[in-house]
């Protein structure tokens, strides 16, 4: 099976600096070369053959399901790109700043043919730092852009002093606490944080876990921060972190170390997906199911999941099954109990 | 696992092999001439006598083919739509004016020629300039109607028909969802579509009357009526999947006959000119010409490789030209 084409998705509300970004992509000297799909022709600096205008054509399926989407551009355009595959190691898609990134991680999952000749690495959202705070309360699509992330730049930082880029970070946080979370100016970061990051990678799921799952519980009261900075880069802030609780997206973090029965699990969560479906933006998860020596690793977008057997538990390896959801008004009584009853 | 079918009548024998040095993405015949349509820049053109020659044809990726008797049309990321005749002497046809991907491209009756760009759609008859139709939505798919100048065009929602020299507004032909391909049954009363999902779609044109054509287990990339299109040969599934369209009702209310079980995915099918026999490319290279009559099958090549991304027969039906993902391709004498 040859190596599937990886595709870095770039997100972020207008002005936020995504062309900032992709140019630096496309102009540092790190010998990878790669195919853009991009909305507007003329704004990338960078003399690129392999420059694609795409049309964010968004079609739903014949299935009666209003969140099962594909990009119809994106099935056109990357069929038609890996026509060309010896030629670029990479593809990366930028968005409109409008625009929802559900569609397009579907459109992996649902077109078999684009699921087998290319993968999505990670969804890339850059934040305007002077204007997030404004954004999340008018613009939809910018907190939308946030939860969905696998990798966020906060960007712009020298436009605001530090105790509200502290604000802002608490803010991200308690809409999505699992995401890589980093500061810039300019965009200023090393390509490796954010090209190859296998976000999507059911295999990786728990590389990201320990961070993500440290504490997953959305608001507690003062505890300290716990999520990011893993890589000791940036330790700027002194006192804990404020913590914020978004009215509106949150996510939700479910553990256990009893066994589950795959059987009762199963119809739970897809009927949880049935159900919340249009408002789960991401789930991700590891299970430890009764009887079973292989550790089950699922994701999802929106109705549509995606899981496997992945590996033995290590003899010592602590069983514990661990499952997050990111979403709109997550019933969240009703999803830990719907949980708890999946023990076996 | 591999299936290499080692209990059945074989032709592999009678192969002669052909290292593409590309990916094959489709496969033509003109005349007795194997044309191999390669995922960038070139065609392969194997005579049957002769060595192989490969003509450049686009800057860039080749999105589209399609071949009548004398030229196989292709169309391009660069923008052209290129016809190229059995020698291997090319002409531009035309070059769209954005220099968009001209992602379809489809050849009808008399010499005319359809191509499409974005939400655009051409048609230019064998004489005369070329007419546009602005789609709704990016173009899925182009077929001609078997007579007459008429073009089905697939897209988001449904199906457009396109009478370009006729008066008449283009009609259209509604079903939601992502249409991806179109296809006219050979006696022009059906006109048949694949979608994003694991379906086909059909409308008898008489009166409208849609048809579903569900249970597959992956996209529908590649259909093909029998000769005299009595059935509608399928992939999207591990198996031949054949819809019968004898009678007037074409497949309504009818199960398909699923024939030459295998253990991945049929991905390309293609309908033997003159008996009812169809050859299956499967994802591990495997290739069967299957009889439909009977299920008998005829191994024509091993499982052991990569996707069959193409297969053509002669006119004469004596030739299987075949090409997979990985370059290997070949020309099956079965004269």
């Amino acid at each position: 099976m040859p190596d599937k084409l990886p595709v870095t998705v770039l997100t972020g509300y207008l002005g936020a600096g995504k062309t900032t970004l992709l140019n630096r992509i496309l102009s540092e000297p790190h010998g990878h070369k790669y195919a853009v799909i991009v909305n507007e022709f003329g704004e990338v600096g960078i003399d690129n053959d392999l420059i694609v205008g795409a049309d964010e054509e968004i079609f739903e399926m014949n299935n009666g399901c209003v969140c099962c989407t594909v990009r119809g551009d994106l099935v056109r355009i990357i069929d038609g790109l890996m026509r060309r595959k010896g030629k670029f190691d990479a593809i990366i898609l930028e968005t409109t700043g409008l625009a929802d990134p559900a569609p397009v991680a579907q459109t992996f999952f649902i077109d078999d043919n684009i699921g087998r000749k290319a993968k999505l690495d990670a969804v890339v959202a850059v934040a305007d730092a002077k204007w997030l705070k404004d954004r999340l309360k008018d613009a939809p699509e910018a907190k939308n852009q946030i939860a969905f992330a696998d990798v966020i730049l906060l960007n712009k930082t020298d436009l605001v002093a530090s105790d509200e880029l502290g604000e802002l970070e608490a803010r991200i946080r308690g809409i999505n606490p699992y995401a890589k979370l980093h500061k810039t100016q300019r965009c200023n970061i090393a390509l490796l944080e954010v090209l190859g990051r296998n976000a999507f990678d059911l295999d990786r799921i728990l590389d990201i876990e320990p961070e993500f799952l440290a504490d997953a519980t959305h608001h507690h009261q003062d505890h300290d921060h716990h999520h990011e900075h893993e890589d000791g880069h940036h330790h700027h802030h002194g006192g804990g972190l404020k913590h914020y609780h978004d009215e509106e997206m949150q996510s939700v973090s479910l553990k256990t170390v009893d066994p589950i029965d795959p059987d009762k699990f199963f119809p739970w969560v897809q009927d949880l997906v049935q159900k919340e479906g249009p408002n789960i933006l991401r789930c991700k998860g590891i299970l430890s199911f009764k009887d079973d020596d292989e550790r089950f690793v699922f994701q999802g977008v929106h109705m549509i999941l995606d899981g496997d057997h992945q590996r033995p538990w290590q003899p010592g390896e602590k069983r514990e099954s661990r499952i997050i959801f990111i979403g709109r008004n997550l019933p969240e009584a009703k999803i830990r109990e719907g949980f708890a009853a999946c023990v076996a | 696992m591999t299936d290499t079918r080692a209990d059945i009548p074989s032709v592999v024998a009678r192969t002669r092999p052909l290292a593409a040095g590309a990916p094959v993405v489709a496969a033509h015949f003109l005349q007795e001439t194997a044309v191999f349509v390669l995922g960038e820049e070139a065609l392969l053109l194997l005579p049957r006598a002769d060595e192989a020659r490969r003509p450049t044809v686009h800057a860039g990726a080749v999105l589209s083919s399609a071949a009548n008797a004398t030229r196989v049309v292709t169309g391009g990321d660069d923008g052209k739509v290129v016809a190229t005749d059995a020698e291997g002497k090319s002409t531009t046809v035309a070059t769209d004016t954005g220099r968009r991907w001209i992602d379809h491209v489809a050849v009808g009756p008399s010499g005319a020629l359809a191509w499409s760009a974005g939400k655009d759609a051409f048609v230019r008859a064998s004489t005369g300039a070329a007419r546009t139709l602005a789609l709704p939505s990016t173009v899925g798919g182009l077929a001609f109607a078997p007579k007459g100048l008429r073009l089905a065009i697939a897209h988001y929602n449904g199906l457009t028909l396109w009478f370009p020299n006729a008066l008449t507004e283009p009609e259209r032909l509604a079903w939601k969802g992502s249409h991806l391909g179109a296809l006219v049954s050979p006696d022009g009363r059906f006109v048949i579509t694949s979608m994003q999902e694991p379906a086909l779609h059909g409308w008898r044109l008489a009166d409208r009357k849609d048809m579903r054509m569900s249970g597959y287990s992956a996209r529908v990339r590649s259909l093909d009526f029998s000769v005299g299109g009595k059935w509608l040969a399928t992939s999207g599934s591990r198996e031949l999947i054949l819809w019968p369209f004898q009678g007037k009702d074409g497949p309504m209310g009818k199960t398909p006959r699923v024939l030459a079980p295998a253990e991945v995915q049929a991905e390309v099918v293609a309908s033997h000119p003159k008996q009812d026999v169809v050859a299956v490319g499967y994802a591990d290279g495997l290739v069967l010409l299957v009889r439909i009559e009977d299920g008998a099958e005829i191994l024509a090549r091993k499982g052991t490789g990569a996707p069959i991304a193409a297969l053509a027969w002669s006119a004469s039906g004596t030739a299987l030209a075949f090409g997979a993902e990985d370059g290997e391709a070949g020309v099956i004498d079965l004269g």
